[in-house]
């Protein structure tokens, strides 16, 4: 298939317009010794019902979406209202790019303008951007962020911070004078606040840590706040499971000074982890410091309100090597799938979603650990994920429950070897009650 | 055209336009044990599904989109992007699987990344790749890490990064996020690579020179194997934007001219929608020596199975906290295999002769700063119309009164008043003449009546915006109006 809209006339036309007499002319800017002297070796074209039954027949090789998954660990299976699929694929909002030219795309830049507000209502903070690639990259932003703001060279980081972002971090800090040191948790699965006290030394920048926690734990982040502003340092937070920001309170009426994570949860399906959307939020003193694209208000010559990007001398392309970040293409059409989808569950119903959470999660808790052999990890408050840790080996308790059609918890083993036989179960709103029954039934067979 | 208010304007308590079905578990109180709970999400909207519909149909209105017409935007590649490929890449096994699943349960997924890795090191000529950075400029972070990694195992990461001053802006700010200082190479009266300010330049300081080939100039650097050769013979590497790669599939391959790293924008070349403003993909290619060093995990293949591989003690690590923008993979896979090796070919040609045909058309009435050939993009400027009082935001701007979306402007910075225009393949005659002729037109205009072009535009949703005092006053949210 072929997307071209010549015909051999036009062609010809045009050729002739420029002056030469074949395409292969317009070429001759290039040295012979570099040209391809053969025809690429990839497979012969396919017309759209081949490569539709193509995809289909790949596709079938993955057989995950048919089993009953208990999986969370930064990537969510929530429910998504019908009008996020309909509205987000209408061509005007898929096929623009970014709104440089503002008169012309008022609709990306309203509904920019409209998931910033969002953003900031749930975060509790007074600026948020654009959006960034995805909650590994938007934390790892978030620490450079606050080494730009008080220049200070450590950064502390929470063990209970997701895994992957973690490593993301280390990733972007390695070549910079950016050290990185990691608090320790406690026994009830939330910071170690002796720890993270006994490190906080005057080089340290910020302190990141994930609420709830990649244990699924809600953090006292108050209290955590005021120990690490009374070292003069950053208090960032990470919310990787943004759903709870529905029931929890804001981060930035808590102390933090950056808000940032993973908007996945709010209209995002799986999709086998991206693209995700990377948010981040903070306090207006520090707004020159923000990466990534900003929407405001202006006027046209008319005095009618519209919409630009703007404060761009903080970005790449206005300041080069001076800007906040090198981000330019960001995920724009994830923050309008996020904007669809709050503004469609509204106040009330991302109440009622957070609620369903934390309670279905509370409730499947509760009857397995009712189980023997089963232990809860960690005493601390959980939102919708939990760890629980089995007398058992949990790669046999995990293959059991997939002959069943059911996919167990994370094992937490490969990331924290400490947690042997230790399983990171997620329950959303879209788990019925029979479903966690199931889960239950089976988790205790497999302990026989 | 009436204007949209936002959302936050015509809320009101009590209206819905979801519910969720009854909690069917006993419900707990207190269950977060005396930490704070919201009572409130303070302006938080609350309207009904028509309300949501209406809005977000209307907003859409007052966009400008590829779907819709031209939109030469240069360097930015504003193919179309074929519908089969959103179906495809909806199907339940992409939606819908888990990235931390096990590995048996998600073949098909991972057989995707694969294949689509293996036919990029075709198109380019590179041996290894990784699909993992979410947009370019993160695969150029990668990129320079990458290289970064080799030369600090080998005892000195180096300090220098040469830039060529005709360069996307990411490029010195990607560097610098890698630990390098810039230095800036000059263009030459053609519009490339000074060679002999390269070769001054080049040291054993400099870690790498990144060139984008074709140029934002649309010229395609014709020493580039000479340019590879000074680079190479003090240690360094050759790094390449692969931004303006739709020039060159099935031409020649990036790989084969002595470029050790490159990265590509899958939502350029592969034709995956730009989203307003993304998500887009960067995957990156290396030749062999860089492999090891690869984010993680690294895909592969084991008889008939696929399989993450993450013992890889030489990888830079994650920069994402999957494996990258997955469903953008899957329809830039469909592309490739929807134009075979001959579509492939045929894109590139059909996207030079496009903006040839355009700047051919166009050379009398706008200036054009440099005479070398030019490929898939060509840069004029405000020269000529300078003369009348008239720049080029007023020719883009009025260019929105003829219904066609401006060209990228004041980009690069070596051409001031730059309009930089990319029409890419997929456009028909009929699209490239309209714009043809609302650009002659606009020429006249600038000579007759200037003002029409510098109150322009007259006819869209808005008039001219004041971007200025947008940065002078900030105003980043919405806000109650406090009584």
């Amino acid at each position: 298939m072929s997307y071209i809209s010549l015909s051999d006339k036009d062609k010809k036309e045009m050729l002739h317009k420029i002056g030469v007499s074949s395409v292969e002319e317009l070429f001759a800017c290039l040295p012979d010794e570099v040209r391809l002297k053969t025809v690429l070796r990839l497979p012969q074209p396919l017309t759209e019902p081949e490569l539709v039954h193509h995809f289909e027949e790949t596709a079938k090789r993955s057989s995950f979406p048919r089993y009953l998954s208990f999986l969370g660990a930064g990537a969510y299976q929530h429910f998504i209202p019908s009008v996020v699929d309909y509205l987000s694929l209408r061509g005007e909002f898929i096929s623009p790019y970014t709104p440089y030219q503002p008169e012309v795309s008022q609709g990306t830049l309203q509904v920019i303008f409209e998931y910033q507000t969002l953003i900031c209502q749930l975060t509790g903070m007074d600026i948020a951007n654009a959006s960034l690639y995805d909650g590994a990259s938007a934390s790892a932003e978030a620490v450079l962020m606050a080494q730009r703001l008080n220049g200070k060279s450590k950064v502390l980081v929470a063990q209970t911070l997701h895994p992957q972002y973690r490593e993301t971090i280390k990733t972007y800090t390695k070549n910079l004078a950016l050290k990185t040191e990691e608090v320790a948790y406690s026994e009830n699965g939330e910071v170690d606040i002796k720890d993270l006290e006994k490190k906080l030394g005057q080089d340290v920048s910020a302190f990141i840590c994930q609420s709830p926690n990649f244990f699924g734990v809600a953090e006292n982040l108050k209290k955590i706040g005021e120990l690490v502003h009374s070292h003069q340092a950053l208090f960032a937070v990470t919310v990787a499971e943004a759903i709870s920001l529905g029931l929890l309170e804001a981060p930035g009426k808590l102390g933090a000074d950056i808000v940032c994570g993973e908007g996945q949860s709010f209209g995002l399906p799986l999709s086998f982890g991206g693209p995700y959307l990377g948010f981040m939020a903070c306090g207006k003193q520090s707004v020159r410091q923000l990466p990534g694209r900003i929407t405001g208000v202006t006027k046209d010559v008319e005095g009618r309100r519209g919409f630009v990007l703007t404060l761009s001398t903080r970005e790449q392309h206005i300041r080069r090597e001076k800007a906040t970040s090198n981000i330019c293409t960001n995920q724009a059409w994830c923050a309008l799938r996020a904007a669809i989808f709050l503004e469609t569950l509204g106040e009330e119903g991302l109440r009622e979603f957070a609620s369903q959470n934390i309670q279905k999660a509370n409730y499947a808790l509760e009857k397995l650990t009712g189980l023997n052999g089963v232990k809860r990890k960690f005493s601390g408050s959980i939102f919708n994920e939990f760890v629980l840790e089995f007398n058992k080996d949990t790669s046999k308790i995990g293959d059991f429950l997939k002959n069943k059609g059911v996919i167990s918890g994370l094992s937490l083993a490969p990331y924290y070897p400490e947690l042997k036989n230790c399983l990171l179960f997620c329950v959303t709103e879209m788990h019925k009650k029979e479903e966690i029954q199931r889960l239950v039934e089976l988790v205790g067979e497999s302990l026989k | 055209m009436t204007h949209e208010p936002l959302i936050f304007e015509i809320s009101d308590k009590g209206k819905r336009a979801f519910v969720l079905p009854e909690l069917d578990v006993p419900e707990k109180k207190d269950l977060l044990r005396g930490l704070p709970i919201r009572t409130e999400i303070e302006g938080f909207p609350q309207v009904s599904e028509p309300e949501i519909v209406r809005h977000f149909t209307r907003l859409s209105q007052a966009n400008y989109c590829v779907d819709l017409g031209f939109y030469p935007l240069g360097s930015c590649t504003m193919k179309y992007s074929p519908k089969v490929n959103e179906k495809v890449a909806t199907l339940p096994e992409f939606l819908l699987s888990h990235p931390l699943a096990s590995q048996e349960l998600i073949q098909g997924n991972l057989e995707i990344l694969k294949k689509t890795e293996d036919f990029l090191c075709e198109i380019t000529g590179m041996d290894a790749f990784t699909l993992q950075p979410s947009a370019g400029a993160q695969g150029e972070l990668v990129g320079m890490m990458l290289i970064r990694a080799f030369l600090q195992e080998r005892g000195n990461p180096r300090k220098i990064v040469l830039i060529p001053d005709s360069a996307h802006g990411t490029n010195p700010s990607s560097a610098h996020l890698c630990g390098y200082h810039i230095q800036e190479i000059k263009s030459n009266d053609n519009g490339t690579i000074d060679i002999n300010d390269l070769a001054l330049r080049m040291n054993e300081d400099v870690s790498a020179l990144m060139v984008t080939n074709p140029n934002t100039l649309g010229i395609f650097e014709y020493d580039i194997k000479k340019i590879a050769e000074i680079v190479h013979a003090k240690g360094g590497f050759l790094y390449m934007d692969g931004a303006n790669l739709n020039a060159l599939t099935g031409i020649c391959r990036p790989g084969d001219m002595g470029v050790d790293v490159i990265h590509l924008n899958l939502h350029k070349t592969f034709s995956t929608p730009h989203g307003g403003g993304g998500p887009g993909a960067g995957p990156v290619g290396v030749k062999r020596e860089l492999e090891p060093y690869l984010p993680l995990p690294l895909i592969e293949k084991r008889g008939e199975e696929y399989f993450l591989n993450f013992e890889r003690p030489k990888s830079i690590g994650r920069v994402h906290a999957f494996y990258g923008n997955f469903l953008v993979v899957v329809k830039a896979l469909a592309y490739i295999l929807s134009l075979g090796p001959r579509g492939m070919k045929e894109m590139a040609e059909v996207a030079v002769l496009n903006s040839n045909y355009i700047r051919q058309s166009l050379e009398n009435e706008y200036h054009l700063k440099y005479r070398t050939p030019t490929l898939h993009e060509c840069v004029f400027s405000d020269k000529f119309q300078k003369e009348y009082g008239v720049q080029n935001i007023d020719i883009a701007k009025r260019l929105i009164d003829y219904s066609l979306h401006p060209p990228t402007m004041s980009f690069p910075l070596i051409v001031h008043g730059a309009l930089m225009i990319e029409p890419t393949e997929t456009e028909s005659k009929r699209d490239l003449d309209l714009f043809i002729e609302a650009m002659k037109k606009i020429a006249q205009e600038a000579k007759e009546n200037p003002e029409v072009l510098k109150s322009a535009p007259h006819f869209s949703y808005v008039r001219r915006l004041d971007e200025t005092s947008a940065a002078r006053n900030p105003v980043l949210k919405w806000e109650k109006e406090k009584k």
